[in-house]
């Protein structure tokens, strides 16, 4: 287990280096930093002298040292465009990224199992063909489109909801909050929704096949053939062995939507790190670009060692060991 | 009143089970009767598709959609089981009839302890308590034949041998104190070795408690073994059926000689019948007639035509016309 | 005596290849029997035509500005305009434009983004799935633990990045220019992972193959071994990838050009339509934003449905 666990740490730092490898590369090669940071009028001198004080004439291992080192501690540099720590912007935009990822994620693991298993229990049922027809539907739908379409219903015409913003929050520590005030909780509906959708399908999906795939097994089959009641066989049995290869995706789906919040929070102009890194890309931002980069990977990184911890705790083929004994 | 003799355990009447497909309808199982009778085990042999396991699938009321029971009937004591509702045919599966499937290695769910699906399994039929159903279970456990059972029932299925997981399976199978077992190939997944163990035990428990044996087997030398009568299948029928010795040492359908090696037989000239050459015919292409036709050293003009039915052969029964009455008439003009 | 006797009906299952697949009538069959099947491919087929003949069929050029008149402006749909009385089906954009003619124009561009990203994806990844499969060893590892790593990231997140260094690099004054053929190489970079997988695990199972093995030892050169034996037997769940890698193109394009790092506003696609639309969508004018959303839609639709479908008409396990 100890084993295991180390060496999965250190396949996230390796991941983790290469992250921070491509950041330094744009960093450091994309456009000059010197002239993003003085301007035009700066003399040559001048601009020798950052570039010492930078240690941009440093041999680039160096260089990459230390963009590490700085890194861990959460240092990007100054944003180009808005002339503050990057740090400080991003903090400050996190907790309303993470708070949509993490409604809309809950909300998609919900309803996504929900609907996989009941799909999957009432295969031929027209419930499930029209629900199944629906989802191809949110799998063809683009992101931005769903959010457009919402924003047409209930901004424009019925205006029931608000078109875009966080609402008013209210601020925890450092943390600022939407989940508190009601202009928060409900301009985070919308959002939530075109956020989850997709993921909502891509989980149903998964789990029908995974529970079907499960239902054909010998051990379900043998369930059957002891007389076990089917509330017993469908939810005792095959779930818990359906949900098993669910929570790697799973996982892997909750992680890409803070990327996908990208697109959110562009439509509803949510004031998160998306939104903060499309207009960097735009503006050619490389510091906050760089930085985010390195974020999400850190979140990839996290989640994927949590779906590791998880999966040794469901399965017990990981969990314990086989023991000798037996003919 | 009392009937003067009481219908068989088990009586599957002219069990005709089909798959409707787009190109027409297969039928997988025509017209296929067979008794069981209490304690007794019935072998069942036959090459691969032949339709062992359908058989057995639609006696335990699980055949997989499309397939279905077409026509026929399966009687339990003498009532009809083939048309009850799936609620009503749940306490039949596990309490009356059991089942036993191939693999012990995904026979069992690998995320319980076998404990609990003993348990599941015991307070599903039985009236007792969780306490009570555990004390069974080790009881169950150890009566196949784990050691240390008190210990053994909280790991799961991964922490067993292959033989180990068989056994649990057949304690599984016996927590009820079924009348019958359907066995599909409980030991062809096995090591040789643990292959006749098993055996073993399932023989002895059956005869402990009284419980019929239907086994589905390719394995002649388990047969002859342990069967009381064997049923030979092919194509979906029933080419032959009788005692055990019989089937195995004086076989008369060819199609059974062809299975256990060529033993010549006085009356009918089919010396050359060494090996079966062909193959079984797919369900959408089995001939007319006879369906053993295009591989029977012995076919003759009528074989093409008529479908034999069950014939008395000696000791047993065939469906074959070399045993028609007429057949030994029209040989000699 | 005992054991399995004599012989099995159902030994070797040969998979046929592609070809004779798609002739063999089960495939007709299957396709036939699926009406929403034909409905999404008389759509897909409907919006190709449309697309390719942009020019011979729509009313105006959309992006010729000689062709705009502006007191046209906002016109509703099928409503004659207040000022010249003339008709349009979809009605227009501030400027005038034709929507029905902008989207077949902007249909025109994303379908052309989509395939060629696609075929830059599949040569890609069919490419490096081969070399991983049959060379081995740490080229193998390389590769696959690149994709490994790419596709535990979003592709949108990878063409995004692929979008910041490309105009990081280029001069502003030519990135009108190239934008589209960076976007392609984005996505078909982004997109790579699914082929090279399925090709190397098919290519692992074939190298070893006698044929192949025969072909190696009288000297045939490896490019030719690869291209005429293992080739055709990855064509059909190649052609899957690349009909679901299609809609996802088409979907990430359109996400791209909506972020604004797409095709330049001079040469509008759906998604930048859709951008320029979803400013009048508060003043009234649904119309410019609703019908590319539903072209967009009805084409990622039709082409999934058809990915679907072609997956389970040639998957034999499923038959
Ligand atoms: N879902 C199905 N659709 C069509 N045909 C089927 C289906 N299931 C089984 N069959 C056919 O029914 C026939 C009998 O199958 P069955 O599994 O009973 O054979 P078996 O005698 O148990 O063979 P084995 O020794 O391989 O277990 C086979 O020819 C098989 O092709
Ligand atoms: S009926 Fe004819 S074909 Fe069939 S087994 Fe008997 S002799 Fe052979
Ligand atoms: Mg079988």
């Amino acid at each position: 287990m100890l084993a295991f666990i180390i060496r999965r740490l250190l396949q996230s730092v390796l991941v983790m280096l290469t992250v921070a490898l491509v950041a330094f590369g744009l960093f450091r090669y994309i456009g000059d930093p010197i002239n993003n940071m003085v301007g035009q009028e700066a003399t040559l001198v001048e601009r020798e002298q950052l570039r010492a004080q930078l240690g941009l004439n440093d041999p680039v291992p160096v260089q990459f040292a230390r963009f590490v080192a700085n890194a861990a501690q959460g240092q990007f540099g100054m944003s180009y465009r808005m002339a503050r720590p990057v740090a400080d912007v991003i903090f400050e935009r996190l907790p309303a990224t993470l708070e949509l990822a993490l409604i809309s994620g809950i909300g998609a693991l919900v309803v996504g199992i929900a609907l996989g298993v009941y799909t999957a229990l009432r295969r031929d049922g027209w419930l499930s063909q029209i629900i199944m027809s629906l989802s191809l539907i949110g799998v063809s739908l683009p992101t931005f489109l769903i959010g457009i379409l919402l924003i047409y219903v209930f901004a424009v015409q019925l205006q029931v909801l608000p078109a875009f913003g966080r609402g008013e929050v209210v601020r925890l520590g450092w943390w600022s909050t939407g989940l508190l005030t009601e202009s928060g909780l409900k301009s985070l509906i919308m959002p939530a929704i075109t956020l989850g959708l997709y993921q909502l399908t891509l989980i149903m999906r998964l789990v029908r096949a995974e529970m079907l795939e499960v239902l054909r097994t010998d051990y379900i089959k043998f369930a059957r053939a002891r007389g076990l009641s089917d509330r017993s066989v469908h939810f005792r049995h095959a779930l818990k062995n359906t949900l098993l290869p669910v929570i790697t995706i799973t996982g892997l789906q909750i992680g890409s939507i803070i990327a996908f919040a990208i697109i959110t929070e562009t439509v509803f102009q949510w004031p998160g790190v998306g939104l903060l890194f499309i207009t960097a890309v735009q503006f050619v931002d490389v510091p906050v670009m760089a930085a985010y980069l390195v974020l999400i990977a850190l979140i990839f990184v996290v989640i994927n060692l949590i779906v590791d911890l998880l999966y040794f705790a469901v399965d017990p083929r990981l969990r314990v060991k086989r023991s000798g004994r037996g003919s | 009143m009392s009937d003067p003799t009481p219908p068989p355990l088990l009586s599957v009447r002219n069990l005709r089970i089909e798959f409707p497909t787009r190109r027409g309808t297969l039928v997988a199982i025509d017209d296929v009767s067979f008794d069981i009778a209490r304690g007794e085990v019935l072998g069942v042999v036959g090459e691969s598709g032949a339709g062992k396991s359908l058989t057995g699938a639609a006696i335990i009321g699980l055949l997989e959609p499309p397939g279905r029971i077409a026509a026929g009937e399966i009687l339990l004591h003498g009532d009809p089981i083939h048309r009850l509702r799936p609620d009503q045919m749940r306490h039949i599966r596990g309490r009356r009839i059991a089942m036993i499937f191939q693999d012990p290695l995904t026979s069992l769910n690998p995320l319980l302890t076998i404990g609990q699906q003993l348990g599941e399994t015991i307070l599903t039929h039985l009236d007792v308590d969780e306490d009570g159903a555990r004390k069974r279970a080790i009881a169950l456990l150890d009566e196949v034949g784990i050691p240390a059972p008190a210990e053994r029932i909280d790991h799961y299925p991964h922490q067993f041998s292959g033989g180990m997981r068989q056994r649990v399976v057949i304690a599984l199978a016996l927590c009820a104190q079924p009348e019958l077992i359907i066995a599909d190939e409980p030991t062809t997944a096995l090591d040789v070795s643990v292959q006749a163990q098993i055996i073993t035990l399932l023989k002895r428990l059956c005869r402990e408690h009284d419980t019929a044996v239907m086994l589905v087997t390719h394995d002649m030398g388990v047969i002859a073994e342990t069967a009381d009568r064997v049923a030979v299948m092919y194509a979906g029928r029933l080419a032959e059926i009788g005692p055990v010795r019989a089937v195995v040492q004086t076989p008369h359908h060819p199609y059974t000689r062809g299975l256990m090696g060529s033993i010549p037989v006085l009356g009918a000239d089919i010396r050359r019948l060494v090996q079966i050459d062909g193959a079984m015919p797919r369900l959408n292409a089995i001939p007319p007639g006879c369906a053993f036709n295009p591989r029977c050293g012995a076919v003759f003009e009528r074989c093409r035509s008529d479908r034999p039915d069950l014939l008395p052969a000696g000791a047993t029964r065939a469906a074959c016309w070399l045993f028609d009455a007429g057949h030994a008439s029209e040989q000699t003009r | 005596m005992n054991g399995k006797p004599i012989v099995s009906a159902s030994s070797g299952i040969k998979t046929p290849s592609l070809f004779a697949r798609i002739a063999d009538n089960d495939l007709f069959y299957s396709f036939i029997r699926s009406p929403l099947t034909v409905a999404a491919a008389v759509v897909t087929l409907v919006i190709f035509a449309a697309a390719l003949c942009a020019p011979l069929i729509s009313p105006q050029n959309p992006f010729d500005p000689a062709t705009l008149n502006l007191m046209e402006g906002f016109t509703p749909p099928m409503a004659p305009n207040a000022f010249t009385g003339n008709v349009f089906w979809l009605g227009t954009d501030a400027q005038g434009r034709d929507i029905f003619s902008a989207i077949l124009y902007g249909s025109r561009v994303s379908l052309l983004v989509g395939f060629a990203a696609v075929g830059f994806a599949a040569v890609l990844g069919i490419t490096l799935g081969l070399v991983s499969g049959y060379v081995g060893g740490w080229v193998d590892s390389l590769i696959m633990r690149i994709a490994d790593v790419q596709l535990s990231f979003p592709a949108i997140l990878i063409a995004l990045l692929i979008f910041g260094v490309f105009k990081g690099i280029v001069p502003p004054s030519v990135q009108d220019k190239v934008a589209i053929y960076v976007l392609i190489a984005a996505i078909g970079l982004s997109d790579w992972v699914q082929y090279a997988r399925t090709v190397r695990s098919s290519t692992l199972a074939e190298k070893n193959k006698e044929y192949v093995q025969a072909a190696r030892v009288i000297g045939v050169p490896a490019p030719v071994i690869l291209l005429r034996h293992i080739l055709p037997n990855v064509m059909g769940p190649v052609l899957v990838i690349a009909t679901i890698g299609l809609a996802l193109a088409i979907i990430l394009e359109s996400t791209l050009s909506f972020l604004g790092v797409g095709v330049p506003p001079t040469q509008p696609s759906l998604g930048t339509l859709i951008r320029v639309g979803q400013d009048f969508l508060f003043s009234g004018e649904w119309w410019i934003v609703l019908f590319p959303g539903l072209t967009l839609l009805a084409l990622a639709l039709a082409v999934n449905l058809l990915g679907d479908w072609l997956r389970d008409a040639l998957n034999p396990k499923l038959r």
